[in-house]
């Protein structure tokens, strides 16, 4: 067998990936189910802690802020083990699912805090000024006048932490939930041969493709005129 | 409270573990000294690959940029690591573990780089030349520092990313922190180990997380 030949019969092989197809479609559904609960969980959690800390109740701000600085500095996988293998010694079990949502939901968030946050610092404090003057309530002047504006400016560096953490489902595999890594490679095993791999490996580029392709027209949208 | 320091913070194993827990540590450390560079320097590359007159190597370095950054790193890792022993190209784990990381890495600070580069005014280039600076000594001495100082906050976070990365690396047993962490929970039956490890990476990476803060204040306030 030529190099090529014996290249294709072990990452391209039409039997393999026959057989192999419907369950790296079914690990899709829950890369894409895990993905999409992540990033509206991370968002919104994320959103909702920059409003809090934005409208600047007493001791909320240290909160925040410690909570953004442990979930941006601890590995997410770290994080995942922690939660599915520390935490049933103390009586709290949680499904593989559970456990990967939670984690990454957590880290997303406390990104998307800071994002936010940064957002809602860089509208000049006159807008505020002239929120306030108007006779809006504190409230109201952030719903209606800076978030807005606030919002705008985080799309860009929001998509790119959005991919970059949602590509984190794949760490489930570590704890066996049955998304895209795990059947890809728990079938490269049964088969003794790579293919269940290489499916797994573009079902990854169908998914996460045109999302950094969408990032890096937000990103050209969006760049300072130079 | 009591059970709860017996299972998550038992002074007994602490002890026990510490040595252990120290090696994969210094493995930790070692493998982030050993990506980093390389993914800097790749970063480097393809940065001024993707800022090239010609189309097709600016062409070429997008595909790869966008390829290694779609693909999750432990996709990468498992496919490597798994994946080549088909072809006869035996790995030792710490290759597969430092190419799997550089491919991803390198795609990151490329792009970093890249808008460095971008953000500098096209006059800066024009000037340097008509100075009879050689091209080459333009980027080395106006254009890239004036680059990396305009994304250092970038840079800083993409750094970050990279040290927390190489936990991915306990998936194949190469025997850094979280590895020989969850090796010693599994043979003491104690959440211990694993918590202790969780603030080891916390010890070394808040201090990242509060420069990577700063930095990007800082940024905002100058702009």
């Amino acid at each position: 067998m030529s190099n090529l030949e014996r290249l294709l019969a072990s990452f391209f092989n039409p039997d393999v990936a026959l057989r192999y197809l419907p369950r790296i479609a079914e690990g899709m559904l829950v890369t894409l189910g895990l993905g999409l609960a992540v990033i509206v969980t991370g968002v919104a959690v994320g959103l909702g802690l920059a409003i809090l800390r934005a409208l600047r109740i007493p001791f909320t701000r240290w909160m925040i802020v410690g909570f953004a600085d442990i979930f941006r500095a601890l590995p997410p996988l770290v994080i995942i083990i922690v939660l599915y293998f520390a935490f049933p010694y103390i009586g709290l079990s949680m499904n593989a699912f559970t456990a990967t949502w939670l984690s990454l939901s957590l880290v997303l968030a406390a990104f998307a805090e800071e994002v936010f946050w940064a957002g809602i610092l860089s509208v000049h404090k006159g807008q505020w000024d002239a929120a306030l003057s108007l006779g809006l309530s504190h409230w109201k002047s952030l719903r209606e006048v800076i978030l807005p504006q606030a919002i705008r400016l985080t799309v860009p560096p929001l998509t790119n932490r959005v991919i970059s953490i949602t590509k984190g489902t794949a760490l489930g595999s570590v704890v066996a939930l049955h998304e895209i890594l795990n059947v890809a490679s728990s079938g490269a095993s049964e088969a003794g041969n790579p293919t269940p791999l290489t499916l797994g490996a573009i079902a990854y580029l169908i998914l996460f493709i045109p999302f950094v392709w969408f990032g890096r027209r937000l990103e050209k949208r969006f760049a300072w005129k130079r | 409270m009591e059970t709860l320091i017996q299972v998550f913070f038992n002074p007994a194993i602490v002890a026990k573990v510490w040595p252990f827990l120290l090696q994969g540590f210094g493995t930790t450390l070692m493998l982030s000294a050993l990506v980093i560079p390389l993914g800097l320097a790749g970063g480097l590359l393809l940065a001024l690959a993707s800022t090239h007159a010609s189309r097709w190597i600016r062409g070429g370095a997008m595909v790869y940029v966008d390829f290694f950054r779609a693909f999750p790193p432990l996709v990468l890792l498992i496919f490597i690591y798994f994946g080549f022993p088909f072809l006869s190209i035996e790995m030792p784990k710490l290759a597969a573990v430092a190419l799997g990381f550089f491919l991803n890495t390198s795609s990151y600070y490329g792009e970093i780089f890249r808008a460095g580069i971008e953000s500098i005014a096209r006059g800066q280039m024009e000037a340097a030349l008509s100075m009879g600076l050689k091209k080459r000594q333009a980027y080395r001495h106006i254009i890239l520092p004036q680059a990396v100082k305009n994304v250092l906050p970038d840079l800083v976070s993409n750094t970050l990313e990279v040290i927390k990365l190489t936990t991915l690396a306990s998936v194949v047993a190469l025997p850094e922190l979280l590895n020989n962490a969850r090796q010693a929970q599994a043979l003491t039956y104690n959440a211990t180990p694993i918590v202790l490890a969780a603030l080891m990476y916390l010890a070394l990476l808040w201090p990242i997380v509060r420069l990577m803060s700063l930095l990007e204040h800082k940024h905002l306030a100058t702009r």
